[in-house]
């Protein structure tokens, strides 16, 4: 490790970092409707994106800096186990291409911005989407908090932030969170969307040069794996198992397969993503991204190769978050340590401002607007969803500042297991209305509260609590506690909806029609772009 | 009784419409095979069994590894097939829904 600060590599992450600070507020004036105070405009760029658009948004969005931070260092850490995000990535197309344009076409027909102003719709309980909106706040801010941990990766590595008193250790990353803040503030969703593309460039370029030019100085593939297979069966004297493994091995390969299939299920209902294809313009648009976005996921894999590598090329790290950084940085020559520093920060930038942004609209929708203050006109929806982006950050920052990094990460873990409990309201909802609302809310209490309670209760391989996998009831394997979480609120929710229906309990009344899911823009009924009157009175007025 | 004869008991007495209703979900031979495109990937990867191997290894990457990122493209090809299929569906629908609109008028 280099000490002191690499003043190149420093220099080129703020000459990229100017760069899409000027990006972000220039945003403000990119495509711009007549009227801007409203929250289609501010919270969903105007409903606007079309297909390329929304895949730059989307990768920005999905493929966040921990990710990419995280993914190689799960690999740098136990091997196999942690490529389950490969399957896990290309599981959930096949999934959006089925469900989400429906959510897309009724959320356009009916003007909603969030997946709970859906349910709600769909349903005819505020409860019920308020408790799906909470859920989705919750899920989001450690993934906010994430995001400014893997910047902090990034400057921990570069030198920088390393003072001795707190003030000067935290300036860097108060810098770029106030940067941050502020353009989100004044750009909204236009401001991430404009800087993806910088983002994404980077990364790009970034990772083909890495897995080029590391295997080369490296000596080749073959070598980079057997280094890491004799790694791996090194044994841990704590535990007394080997460290990792090449393979997912017999006994693993549940936990392997609930894992892709339940983080499959989960990733397009957090408020982010359902932000980001909302603001696209057309149905198809979202299916089109189907086909486009797994290059990404082809990225990921490609990524994950770095972990092997950071074992080959030596990398001996405490903290495996910083295995990643430290490999480019003993690898690469200064400038491009730069380069790809950048890369990994504004990588966090576009996911931190389009979450914030997505947490926002669910305040004010399901929980502002629902509860606090009805008759809000859309400028004041508008304006309540800006102060409450900034909340949310704000929040995250504590976060970051006076926990643990652990702290994010366990949330961040139940986050995962959470957004998964909204599946049977959201999704049931698109394709049957005979789930009972009060059924769902069962449900999800069921799944909730069983998911926490069971992953706070197993050991994970660095800690006591908040491991994912855990022995699955009836089948014996280990699996994704927050798949079995999932299958136990299926389970209340069609038991309830039975019961309820028997006691013929109130059902709420379905606002959408059987047609809405399948509106497309410029049918006949659907407009192609929504007045902002429309967007602000959820129900039709 | 005024239920279509297609209504489940379950459905009886509800005013809320089933998704499916209208048309929109009827089902063709193309609409089967654009499903079959879109569950062959679950197959593939959940069963972990059949490509938890380290040979045959591809430029030194191990079979578990490049096999995997295989079927990124693969099933990448597959919702291509799903999305050309559906996308004629729905067009062939939008089009009988405005003939029919059309003779009403």
């Amino acid at each position: 490790m280099k000490d002191g600060v690499n003043g190149v590599a420093l220099a080129v992450f703020i000459f990229f970092f100017l760069v899409v600070t000027v990006m972000g507020f220039v945003a403000s004036k990119w495509r711009r409707a007549e009227n801007a105070d409203s929250l289609d405009e501010w919270g969903l760029g105007g409903r606007s994106f079309g297909t390329w658009v929304t895949w730059f948004l989307l990768g920005g969005d999905l493929y966040t800096a921990y990710t990419f931070v995280a993914v190689p260092a799960a690999i740098y850490a136990g091997g196999a186990a942690g490529f389950f995000a490969v399957p896990y990535t290309i599981l959930c197309y096949p999934l959006v291409f089925t469900f989400l344009p429906r959510l897309w076409s009724v959320s356009h027909k009916h003007g909603y911005v969030t997946s709970s102003d859906f349910v709600r719709g769909r349903f005819g309980s505020k409860g019920l989407s308020l408790a799906l909106a909470l859920t989705g706040i919750l899920a989001t801010m450690p993934y906010i908090a994430l995001q400014l941990v893997g910047i902090q990766a990034v400057l921990d590595v570069l030198g920088v932030g390393g003072g001795s008193n707190w003030f000067m250790k935290d300036l860097p990353l108060l810098i770029a969170f106030g940067v941050l803040a502020a353009y989100t503030y004044s750009s909204g969703l236009r401001a991430p969307a404009l800087i993806a593309f910088v983002k994404d460039a980077l990364i790009y370029i970034v990772i083909i040069v890495a897995i080029i030019y590391i295997p080369i100085r490296l000596g080749g593939f073959d070598h980079i794996f057997s280094a890491a297979g004799d790694a791996f069966a090194v044994q841990n004297p704590e535990t007394g198992k080997p460290r990792g493994s090449l393979v997912s091995g017999p006994d693993a390969q549940w936990a392997y397969a609930t894992l892709a299939l339940g983080s499959a299920m989960a990733l397009f209902l957090y408020p982010h993503s359902v932000t980001a294809v909302l603001s696209s313009k057309g149905r198809n648009v979202i299916r089109r991204n189907t086909t486009i976005l797994p290059l990404y996921s082809l990225m990921l894999g490609l990524l994950a190769m770095l972990g092997f590598m950071a074992i080959a090329a030596g990398i001996k790290v405490r903290n495996g978050q910083l295995a990643i950084p430290q490999l480019f940085e003993n690898m690469f020559p200064d400038w491009f340590t730069g380069v790809a520093f950048a890369a990994i920060g504004i990588g966090a930038l576009v996911p931190a401002a389009i979450m914030s942004i997505a947490a926002a609209n669910l305040f004010t929708r399901n929980i502002y607007k629902d509860f606090i203050k009805p008759d809000a006109s859309p400028e004041h929806e508008a304006k309540v969803s800006k102060l409450a982006s900034l909340l949310v950050k704000v929040g995250a920052l504590v976060f970051v500042l006076t926990m643990d990094k652990t702290v994010a990460i366990n949330f961040q873990l139940l986050g995962g297991i959470w957004i998964l409990q909204t599946v049977p309201a959201l999704v049931g909802g698109l394709f049957t209305r005979w789930f009972h609302r009060w059924a769902l809310l069962g449900g999800w209490v069921a799944g909730m509260a069983y998911g926490t309670w069971r992953a706070y209760d197993t050991p994970s391989a660095t800690q006591d609590h908040f491991g994912n996998t855990n022995l699955i009831p009836l089948i014996g394997e280990k699996g994704y506690i927050g798949l079995t979480a999932f299958a136990l609120n299926v389970i209340v929710v069609i038991v309830l909806t039975f019961a309820l229906k028997a006691l013929r309990a109130p059902d709420g009344v379905d606002e959408t029609s059987a047609a809405d899911y399948t509106a497309d823009a410029g049918d006949p009924g659907v407009r192609q772009e929504l007045p902002p009157a429309t967007a602000g009175a959820p129900g039709g007025h | 009784m005024t239920e279509p004869p297609t209504g489940t008991p379950e459905d009886a007495g509800r005013t809320a419409t089933k998704a499916t209703g209208t048309g929109t979900g009827t089902v063709t031979v193309p609409m089967i095979v654009a499903g079959i495109c879109l569950a062959i990937p679950f197959v593939a990867m959940l069963w972990v069994d059949s490509y938890s191997r380290l040979t045959p290894a591809f430029i030194g990457i191990p079979f578990f590894y490049w096999y995997q990122m295989l079927w990124v493209l693969i099933s990448t090809l597959l919702t291509v097939v799903a999305y050309t299929i559906v996308r004629r569906h729905e067009r062939l629908q939008r089009s009988a829904r405005a003939r029919e609109a059309g003779e009403r008028a």
